[in-house]
């Protein structure tokens, strides 16, 4: 059963032709909607994240089963190592951040004579903001390439030592990641209103990102079964992967509400000053994300028969993405750009173009190697998967 | 008077062709007892969807609609009272215990369903066939016709897949 995806030309102008509409749409939306900084520049932060996120996620599913001796997902391990092969470019991306420090930032500004930021530069201070940039990228490159390469070489040699080289590199990512996944959205989202601060913060940024990233693999899924490949994917998977989308849509509203009633009840100035703004001039985005990341995915796939729905399921799935997109949009845009903020032909263009060039770089490398691994000793588990 | 005959193997994938051949020849399957969860055989049995998640929706409904109702009623309508100079519609507040009522209610809902629907629970008579099968003992009960004509067809059909200790057995109703 060796197959290898072969990237079509339509696929390819397909998705070149949707970085084409964001690049005109970007031009068009600059002359007409004439933005900011601060606007272009937070744009710039929520597409980083929300494709790094998608990105990273492709390392977290692929150690956490590895860890947890999970069978069933070894057969579509592809899928979550060709997204990790957009880290790089999201790194490239995420270091342009220093040109926009002083419109994203306002810790960064020189001579603010903030008692409560001076407390915090100690953290917050901009040559250890890159240090730890640096330091997150490379330990998520390095151990996600390692990862790639371990079943890579797998694939041409039977030996049960990359099984369990790959188990302890699963180990390895898995605590850089837990670490690094908290302080990573205290840096690059909650500094952004600096004054405030919530300690489960890092694991909602978390679920949002498990969210996010279930979305894609079951798109990607979908797309491949729908030009022929993964036969071997059947009805078990999906609806593991539909089980995935509906419990993490779940806890993301536990996590989210949790953050919002203790703030809400407690009702301490510095504290509602993150939800006011949020509650005020962006009510209506604010109760929408809700209503999208919760309400919706929880009644959608409730059933069983929902969730092994392929086609219900990618649709579900395309609803929660945009959701989540909105959702970053949430936390960046009222510390950033305020009031006048409003979804225009910046923030599409920008979408676009940054889904264009993912999308590229995701299905260059699914093209690269055969979808299917060998030699892994928990394939044969993966093709009679039954729950 | 019932009779039905027992048996019982030692793997269980002698169990699942025996009971696919049973299926098969129209033989009535009283019973198939496991000591772990064995992939495929519900399918062979040929059961229905279980209906129990449906049970657990309405119960779920159920108990979110009366601890949301019940806390407005009673920190609105009933007893108003000022509580951290929160207003007295305060929907926050309400969703913890509509979240714990509904979860309660829809576990309740289906154990319950569960026990009337299967006949356990106090006072259940349900005879123990055989002492091992909560062991290591895979075991099939099928029924027989009075007369016993279908005796010696179901004998055949379990020794072939190596069955051991085939007993026929008969119980007053």
């Amino acid at each position: 059963m060796e197959e290898k995806y072969t990237l079509k030309r339509k696929t390819q102008y397909g998705i070149l032709s949707i970085a084409g509409v964001g690049i005109l749409l970007l031009i068009l939306g600059y002359f007409i909607e004439s933005p900011n900084r601060q606007e272009l520049w937070a744009n710039v932060l929520i597409n980083n994240l929300y494709f790094l996120f998608i990105a990273l996620f492709g390392g977290v599913f692929l150690a956490l089963h590895k860890i947890a001796y999970a069978g069933w997902y070894t057969a579509l391990k592809r899928i979550p190592e060709a997204l990790t092969k957009f880290l790089p470019i999201s790194a490239a991306l995420m270091f342009l951040i220093y040109f926009g420090m002083h419109d994203l930032y306002h810790w960064s500004h020189e001579g603010l004579h903030d008692p409560i930021l001076e407390g915090k530069a100690a953290y917050l201070n901009v040559p250890f903001f890159f240090a730890r940039m640096a330091l997150y990228f490379l330990g998520w490159i390095g151990l996600t390439y390692l990862l790639r390469k371990n079943t890579l070489d797998q694939d041409l040699n039977p030996d049960l030592k990359y099984h369990n080289r790959g188990k302890i590199l699963a180990a390895l990512f898995m605590v850089f990641f837990a670490i690094t996944s908290s302080t990573m959205s205290w840096d690059w989202i909650m500094s952004i209103d600096a004054h405030w601060f919530s300690t489960l913060f890092g694991w909602f940024i978390f679920i949002g990102m498990f969210v996010c990233g279930i979305a894609t693999i079951i798109l990607l899924i979908a797309f491949l079964k729908s030009q022929g490949y993964l036969e071997y994917i059947n009805k078990e998977h999906i609806h593991d992967m539909g089980k995935y989308l509906f419990a993490f849509s779940i806890f993301w509203m536990y996590l989210w509400f949790s953050q919002y009633l203790l703030i809400w009840y407690s009702h301490i100035p510095e504290e509602t000053a993150y939800f006011a703004p949020r509650l005020t001039d962006h009510k209506v985005l604010f109760f929408t994300v809700l209503v999208i990341n919760f309400l919706f995915p929880f009644l959608a796939l409730m059933t069983r028969d929902a969730k092994r729905n392929l086609k219900w399921l990618s649709f579900v799935a395309i609803v929660v993405l945009i959701g989540h997109w909105l959702n970053i949009y949430m936390l960046v845009i009222p510390g950033t750009v305020g009031k006048t903020a409003q979804i225009g032909l910046i923030e599409i263009g920008f979408i676009a173009l940054y889904l264009g060039g993912f999308l590229y770089v995701v299905f260059t490398s699914l093209a690269k190697t055969p979808l299917l691994v060998k030699n892994d000793p928990l394939l044969e588990e993966s093709f009679h998967y039954e729950t | 008077m019932r009779r039905y005959i027992s048996a019982y193997f030692e793997d269980e994938e002698n169990l699942l062709r025996a009971t696919k051949d049973l299926r098969n020849k129209q033989f009535s399957i009283q019973d198939v007892l496991t000591p772990f969860p064995i992939h495929g055989l519900d399918p062979i049995l040929g059961f229905k969807r279980s209906r129990i998640p449906t049970i657990g929706f309405i119960g779920g409904a159920i108990g979110c609609i009366i601890a949301f109702g019940f806390q407005a009623w009673a920190f609105v309508v009933d007893y108003p009272l000022f509580i951290g100079g929160k207003p007295h519609f305060a929907i926050p507040s309400f969703i913890p215990i509509t979240f714990e009522l509904t979860v309660l209610f829809a576990a309740f809902a289906m154990v319950f369903a569960f026990l009337i629907r299967s006949k356990l629970g106090p006072g259940a008579n349900n005879p123990i066939h055989d002492e091992r099968i909560t062991d290591d003992r895979f075991m099939i009960i099928v029924d027989l016709d009075e007369a016993g004509n279908q005796d010696e067809l179901v004998k055949e059909i379990l020794l072939k897949e190596e069955a051991q200790e085939i007993k026929v057995k008969e119980i007053d109703k």
